[in-house]
């Protein structure tokens, strides 16, 4: 494996990951005025960014930690700037669309637990508000013709949208691209060490210097944040989604586990099992979540299925983002979520100013993982 | 034999399951009933043939010279099968197959999801032999998509099955040795085809010439000769073709050609595509088995042992869906395939196993005297597996063109998943049965490398439409109620 | 596009397109028939409306995708015709919508 480790590069700002997180991030740096590298393994490889749902997704988030709810909604809000941003850099329309979102209940048991949820998200202290409805059988049907008799009601929140999270993916490497973002894919990173005023990151491919680097690695954080005195204990979290072939426009708001694209496929999501790092598609899982997707929308029974796929989600201990720069290696920074469309808006357009800044503001201190250091201590 | 149209009637474990009956399927079946074992043979087709013995019980062609004696001797194949205690679901699509979760715990028995008449069920088996065959490689040429251009095998499929021929001024190109042969047919049948487009490229012959003291001795060459020689009678032939496209607006209205320095235009009702078959290795891909790139046959391979088990166990596959080797040789290798399955089902002790199979090893080797001399001969042209003009749609689904392809592995999209999540291409109804081999090799020589380097698709099940109320009807498990209800 | 051999015997069947009558032979594939109808485009895509019509017949290239008897996006060119069957031609995507609503006021 020496043949091509000739190579040397020299950078300001390294993000490691190409996935969601780490091109929102990097197209961010890049916006202004950065000189980036941008780090990632090949076409085979633990990729979140390509197994997703797409939802831009508010309700429900932040159970534990109100921060989280008021980060997520701010995403929710500035995600029109991110699409614009991107349309007029790319040409590419990722089909924003924030018509409002819905999840539906099955029993009266789902209906009662989710209302509780809800009730006690908006309790928390420091919670920020946003209005939310609880919708009964009538007026979701009101709002959804579709739905079947088995939805016993529903909680609505006109902050929940939806993307094309494919072509966001694809319109961020190509903004980057632009931005002179240099990508280099095939390029796995194994060690990063301090060095002088910056570091140096090794791989079988070669070594780069630069002066700042960003952990977006997607589960790979895990491994590469102890390297710069980091601590990112992400796990996987497995996910199986469904979608159809494409239908002519029939459902016009995201459920949070049924959606219709814009190209016209139904998708259906999403499991969550913690099995580690397999990726096996299970009929007894796809089958329950169709079978809730059919007694949602009876008329769905009749599609037929083009694909199934199962995806790892990065999941940190508390389901809550990571952002943290190193104490003992200032200039190295983590930035890891399980929520990367979502959070994209605030990705490109928050965070990274505040990495080129040097210094991660006190409204993000919440997201440090010295949380996890107090809890195991406790 | 029995008969089956019912998915309820499908009993819960077989012994054998063998996907697809053509003459591998047929033959893997009729052998692994022979040794008592519980078979159950699969085809989404009303009836039993594959593709070269398509229709074979059922075909109105009834003039024995117009389909050829190849053709007829599939009939000892259904005989035997037919004679077996083998049960035959035509009409089933197979659309799985994994690990059985649950059950008595011998190594390698799988559940495979099965369809019948928009019903699905997950049944059980202790080995499962895929005989799912070959399809025409892509032939991505500009205007492709076009009504009236299909391929020479489709137009094959609607003469053994319906006895239609082709109408009107009908062209056919490309190149192999089935284009003679479905040529020849056609022509038997009354189809007036007004010219051959040949795309062998001219350099094959040097290339070939060595393998050619094989082919000389093989039954191919009879064959071939009388082939080429009746092609010749009455239809014009051009060859070294190094363009094709076709033109058209709500059909194809004419074909335009490049060879040597000519451009030529021809008026065309029906254009006919073929430039060789490949394994259709969607399943295998699916179950996970390890597939090789062949750079002869340019095409992925399923890794296979000597008994055609590939790398997932109690996984087999037999016949060309485990490399191009013929009809002649998918028997044999279907009856190799179920030898070796009824060892490892304690059926046949590995002596009984290697005697039986001794004889047909040794006709396996015949059939496949002169195949490397036909597969460098007819190696299809690049510039009809790499579209150069860059609005050629590759992925027919998504109509994803060879220029946006390009476009994308400039930035620095490495192989066909992150491809595939890009532009989509892959992702449509046919889940890149029409372009994988495209794009991988489109993408590999975008960036210089092999296509083994580059990879194809990796795909995962449903493998054939099932709706999602076929799926929904499945049973569930405690795990699953875990994983979904939140 | 396709025309029958002479003197093939066998039974016929009945069936329309788009509303249509028109006769097959029993042991036809849908696409089968639809070709020997003389039908030149099964479908539109829903990527950019181009007509597509059977490419394969042997239910890899899913270009022959027919409504029958209501239900959409079907493979013609896998499914026998029958006696009766109502096929029609495709325009873009599938309205599930539509073919619910007609199951449910035909139920
Ligand atoms: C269109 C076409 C026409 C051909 N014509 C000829 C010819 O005339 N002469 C010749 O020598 N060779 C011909 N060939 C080459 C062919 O590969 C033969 O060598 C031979 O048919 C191979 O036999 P097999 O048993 O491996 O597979 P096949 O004969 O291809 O049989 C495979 C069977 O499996 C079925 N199947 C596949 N997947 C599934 C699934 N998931 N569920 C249920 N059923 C499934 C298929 O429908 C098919 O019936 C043709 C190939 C093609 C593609
Ligand atoms: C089933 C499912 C549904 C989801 N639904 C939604 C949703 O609806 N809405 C939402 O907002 N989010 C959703 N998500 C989450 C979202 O997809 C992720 O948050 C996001 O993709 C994470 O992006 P990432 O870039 O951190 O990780 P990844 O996409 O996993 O990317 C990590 C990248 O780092 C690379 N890498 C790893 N190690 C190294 C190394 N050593 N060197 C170089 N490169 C390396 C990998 O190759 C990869 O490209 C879902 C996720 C799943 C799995
Ligand atoms: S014609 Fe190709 S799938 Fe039917």
């Amino acid at each position: 494996m020496t043949q091509n480790s000739a190579i040397r590069l020299e950078s300001e700002i390294a993000v490691i990951g190409g996935g969601l997180v780490g091109s929102a991030t990097a197209y961010g740096l890049a916006r202004q005025g950065a000189r980036v590298l941008m780090f990632d393994e090949g076409d085979i490889a633990y990729r979140a960014s390509r197994g997703n749902f797409a939802l831009v997704w508010v309700q429900s988030k932040g159970l534990g930690m109100p921060e989280y709810a008021t980060w997520t909604k701010a995403s929710a809000e500035q995600w029109s700037t991110l699409a614009k941003s991107l349309r007029d850099d790319t040409d590419i329309d990722v089909a924003h669309h924030q018509p409002g979102g819905f999840i539906l209940c099955l029993s009266e048991a789902e209906m009662e637990a989710r209302i509780n949820a809800m009730r006690r998200l908006h309790n928390q202290p420091k919670m920020v508000q946003y209005p939310y409805e609880v919708l009964d059988h009538d007026e979701t049907k009101r709002r959804l013709p579709a739905i079947g008799p088995d939805v016993v009601g529903s909680v609505f929140c006109p902050l929940d949208g939806h993307v094309n999270s494919l072509r966001l993916f694809r319109a961020l490497h190509t903004a980057i691209a632009r931005l002179k973002v240099d990508y280099r894919p095939n390029s796995p990173i194994e060690s990063i060490k301090p060095d002088h005023d910056g570091f140096l990151i090794n791989g079988p491919w070669g070594q780069a210097r630069v002066q700042k680097v960003v952990l977006a690695a997607g589960l790979g954080n895990a491994r590469l944040a102890p390297m710069v005195g980091l601590h990112a204990p992400v796990r996987p979290s497995k996910g199986q989604v469904i979608v159809t072939e494409k239908a002519a426009p029939f459902l016009h708001h995201p459920m949070v586990t049924v959606r219709q694209t814009d190209e016209g496929g139904v998708m259906i999501g999403d499991s969550q099992e913690d099995l580690g790092f397999d990726t096996v598609v299970t009929p007894p899982v796809i089958s329950l979540m169709a079978q809730r997707a059919v007694r949602m929308f009876p008329l769905l029974a009749g599609l037929n299925i083009v694909r199934t796929w199962s995806a790892l989600r990065v999941m940190s201990p508390d389901g809550f983002p990571i952002y943290d720069q190193s104490q003992s290696c200032p200039g190295a920074f983590v930035v890891t979520c399980h929520s990367g469309v979502t959070l994209a808006a605030n990705h490109t357009l928050t965070l990274a100013h505040h990495i080129l800044e040097g210094t991660l503001p006190a409204s993000l201190e919440a997201f440090s993982s010295r949380r996890f250091h107090v809890s195991s201590a406790a | 034999m029995k008969t089956i149209k019912d998915v309820a009637a499908l009993s819960e474990c077989y012994d054998l399951l063998v996907i697809g009956a053509g003459p591998a399927g047929m033959a893997a079946a009729a052998t692994g009933a022979e040794q008592g074992l519980s078979t159950l043979l699969i085809d989404e087709n009303p009836a039993p043939g594959g593709q070269i013995y398509r229709g074979i019980t059922t075909t109105p062609v009834a003039a024995k010279e117009t389909l050829g004696a190849d053709y007829w001797r599939g009939t000892d194949l259904v005989r035997d099968l037919t004679a077996s205690e083998a049960t035959y679901a035509p009409e089933t699509t197979v659309w799985s197959v994994g690990p059985a979760a649950e059950g008595p715990s011998d190594p390698g028995r799988m559940e495979v999801g099965v369809s019948v008449g928009g019903a699905a069920r997950l049944i059980q088996a202790r080995q499962v032999i895929a005989a799912t065959g070959a399809l025409e490689r892509p032939f991505p040429i500009p205007g492709w998509t076009l009504p009236g251009v299909m391929t020479a095998g489709g137009a094959q499929i609607a003469l053994k099955t319906s006895g239609l021929v082709p109408d009107g001024r009908v062209v056919v190109a490309g190149s192999g040795p089935l284009l003679y042969l479905l040529t020849a047919q056609l022509r038997a049948a009354g189809a007036k085809i007004s010219v051959m487009l040949d795309t062998t490229p001219h350099e094959n012959w040097g290339r070939a010439i060595r393998y050619a003291s094989d082919f000389l001795r093989s039954p191919y060459l009879g064959k071939g000769l009388k082939l080429l020689l009746g092609a010749h009678r009455g239809m014009r032939i051009v060859r070294g073709i190094t363009a094709i496209e076709a033109d058209g607006d709500s059909r194809v209205r004419s074909v335009r050609f490049r060879h040597g320095s000519k451009e030529e235009e021809l008026p065309c009702d029906v254009l006919l595509l073929h430039q060789g078959v490949v394994p259709n290795i969607n399943l295998a891909n699916a179950v996970g088995c390890a597939l090789d790139w062949d750079d002869d046959q340019l095409t992925w391979v399923p890794q296979t042992d000597e008994w055609y088990e590939t790398s997932v166990k109690g996984f087999t596959i037999a016949g060309d869906g485990a490399g191009i080797g013929g009809a002649e040789s998918a028997a044999l290798r279907g009856r190799l395939a179920a030898l070796g399955a009824g060892h490892r089902l304690g059926r046949l002790s590995a002596k009984d196993r290697d005697q039986m199979a001794a004889p047909v090893r040794t006709e396996l080797m015949r059939a496949g005297r002169g195949r490397r001399f036909l597969d460098v001969l007819y190696r299809p042209a690049k510039a009809f597996r790499v579209p150069k003009a860059d609005d050629t749609i590759v992925c027919r689904c998504e109509e994803v063109t060879a220029g946006k392809l390009r476009e994308t592995v400039a930035l620095g999209v490495a192989g066909p998943n992150q491809m595939k999540s890009f532009l989509r291409c892959g992702m449509g109804p046919c889940q890149g049965r029409l372009c994988g081999l495209t794009v991988t090799e489109l993408i590999a020589d975008t960036r210089g490398v092999s296509p083994n380097e580059v990879g194809g698709y990796r795909l995962r099940p449903p493998i054939k439409p099932i709706t999602l109320g076929e799926l929904a009807a499945l049973p569930k498990t405690p795990a699953a109620i875990k994983a979904v209800e939140r | 596009m396709f025309r029958r051999l002479p003197d093939l015997g066998g039974e016929t069947v009945n069936f329309t397109i788009d509303g249509r009558p028109a006769t097959a032979r029993l042991g036809d594939t849908v696409a089968a028939a639809l070709l020997a109808s003389g039908m030149e485009s099964c479908r539109t895509t829903p990527v950019s409306g181009a007509p597509r019509a059977p490419y394969c017949m042997m239910g890899v290239c899913f270009e022959c995708l027919v409504t029958i008897n209501g239900i959409g996006n079907r493979q013609s060119c896998l499914i026998p015709v029958a006696e009766g069957m109502a096929i029609e031609t495709q325009k873009g995507a599938r309205s599930i919508a539509s073919e619910y609503s007609a199951k449910g006021d035909a139920a």
